[in-house]
């Protein structure tokens, strides 16, 4: 899934005028937002053979499966854990989040 | 169109400003005092006197604002107008604009607030609204309600400053007297006001998100970032739109260098009188009569709240003994709105002078010549051997004037 580019040190319309308005280049994000999560999603590699019930099921599409293995997205992931709940093969487990 | 006289209203004034100004769009429901405001703009679009201007009709104030919002976020140039309720009506947009950093202008004809239900001036309604982020200024007379529409879009528009203005004007005390009003040639105020140009807008070629939510990691900087825009740099830019309009005009508002506010005999005055508005045109009156019977008296006649003048209160005289300031508002179980600010900035100086709170003119009851003459007069009583004796109770300093009823103490 593609994923909105980051823009790093945002400050409004500061760097493009004089002005520092709260405005944001269409199509893009000034941060991630995953700060609310409690429980982090940890996929077992031994265990997970690849099925995608996870991918299809996760609302905020934040499983990545482009290296051929799954990877969770921590920028985007909630800690919903609908993920670990919904595999069949017990190969995702949610830990807590350490400060 | 040429330069000419007319003998108009406020409202009218307002107007005609605002057609000389060009906006590309205008959207605004009428209320009273403010109607006629409403009523002329829409003649002169549909009479194609505003030729490149679209009027929106809208069912309420806070659609109105909106519409000037959604318009202003393009990179239009907008005007709207209201009064009282409708402000109070429109609050919720009033941030959504000066947060977005966009410069719309906007005339409020002063009004009280119900209860008790009054279509008559006091401040009341663009006092309460003072942290909307929008800056304020109130004018004396028509010739300075038209020439501020078209100074507030320099001002509003400069990229340093980049917030909406609200232009206020006392309901019918001035929105319905007629004056004789210099009106200037449109050539005039195209050299003077150029069209409004930013990257602070939507469009198809830069693509952006606006009226955006942020998080509190970044939000601070905005809101901080907005403040010392006004508090430092729009004091100087205003100067410089009223010291600019002076020399195409031959007309400028602002005392010594600054148009935040104007000095009028305070030279060596021990006693000033702060006021905002019409109310301003009788104080001078007052204060003339009273410096050729030799009192050493003077007015403070605030422009703008915000910015607030609070270098040019600082930079009153240490002979100031005693100052007034007559609020028509109150903020009630306390005091005036505008004694709040001043007692404010004068706690800055090393000597400040004295305070005392008139409140008055509330929901269209008159301030006379006369009251103005009893409230100088009772500050200069305030004076026993160059030092100022204010009543013992700090209740006592908030006067309401011209009451019917005793205090019921």
């Amino acid at each position: 899934m593609s994923r909105p580019d980051m823009i790093k040190d945002y400050q409004g319309l500061a760097g493009w005028s004089d002005v520092g308005a709260p405005v944001v280049k269409s199509g893009q994000l000034i941060e991630t937002n995953a700060g609310w999560r409690t429980l982090r999603p940890v996929i077992n590699a031994e265990k997970c053979v690849f099925c995608l019930q996870c991918y299809l099921l996760c609302p905020d599409g934040t499983l990545v499966k482009d290296s051929g293995k799954l990877e969770v997205d921590y920028d985007y992931c909630k800690g919903c854990g609908i993920c670990a709940r919904e595999c069949g093969f017990g190969a995702i487990t949610m830990e807590p989040e350490e400060d | 169109m040429e330069a000419r006289k007319e003998f108009i209203s406020g409202n009218e004034a307002v107007a005609i400003g605002a057609m000389l100004a060009r906006p590309q769009v205008v959207s605004a429901y009428p209320i009273s005092p403010q109607t006629i405001v409403v009523e002329k703009l829409a003649e002169y679009v549909e009479s194609g006197l505003m030729k490149n201007c679209s009027y929106i009709r809208v069912e309420s104030e806070h659609s109105a604002l909106a519409a000037v919002l959604g318009a202003v976020a393009t990179g239009a140039r907008t005007f709207t107008a209201t009064s009282s309720h409708g402000l109070m009506y429109m609050a919720e947009v009033l941030p959504f604009v000066s947060g977005s950093r966009f410069p719309v202008v906007m005339m409020n004809a002063n009004r009280a607030l119900a209860v008790p239900w009054s279509i008559f001036t006091d401040q009341s309604d663009s006092m309460m609204l003072l942290n909307s982020g929008w800056l304020q200024v109130y004018v004396e007379d028509a010739q300075e309600a038209l020439d501020m529409v078209i100074q507030s879009y320099r001002i509003a528009e400069d990229p340093a400053v980049m917030s909406p203005i609200m232009i206020n004007l006392d309901g019918f005390v001035l929105t319905h007297t007629y004056e004789l009003v210099d009106i200037p040639a449109q050539a005039q105020v195209d050299k003077y006001l150029p069209p409004y140009k930013t990257g602070n807008k939507m469009s198809i070629d830069q693509p952006l998100g606006v009226c955006i939510g942020i998080t509190p990691d970044l939000n601070t900087e905005f809101r901080y970032r907005q403040h010392v825009d006004q508090l430092r740099n729009a004091p100087g830019v205003i100067a410089g739109a009223d010291r600019e309009f002076g020399e195409v005009f031959g007309r400028s508002y602002g005392s010594q260098g600054g148009g935040l506010s104007e000095k009028y005999r305070c030279e060596d005055a021990e006693v000033v009188l702060v006021t905002l508005g019409s109310i301003s045109m009788t104080a001078r009156t007052v204060v003339d009569k009273l410096r050729d019977a030799g009192r050493k008296v003077g007015l403070f006649k605030i422009r703008f709240m915000r910015p607030f003048p609070m270098q040019d209160l600082l930079s009153l005289g240490d002979q100031v003994k005693v100052l007034g300031v007559l609020d028509k508002n109150i903020s009630p179980g306390y005091e005036g709105t505008v004694f709040s600010q001043v007692n404010s900035a004068l706690s800055r100086k090393a000597n400040p002078p004295r305070t005392m709170n008139y409140v008055g003119g509330l929901a269209g009851r008159e301030i006379t010549t006369r009251s103005l003459e009893k409230i100088f007069s009772e500050m200069l009583g305030m004076i026993r051997d160059g030092k100022a004796e204010l009543p013992p109770d700090p209740n006592g300093r908030v006067k309401f004037i011209n009451m019917r009823w005793e205090d019921h103490e």
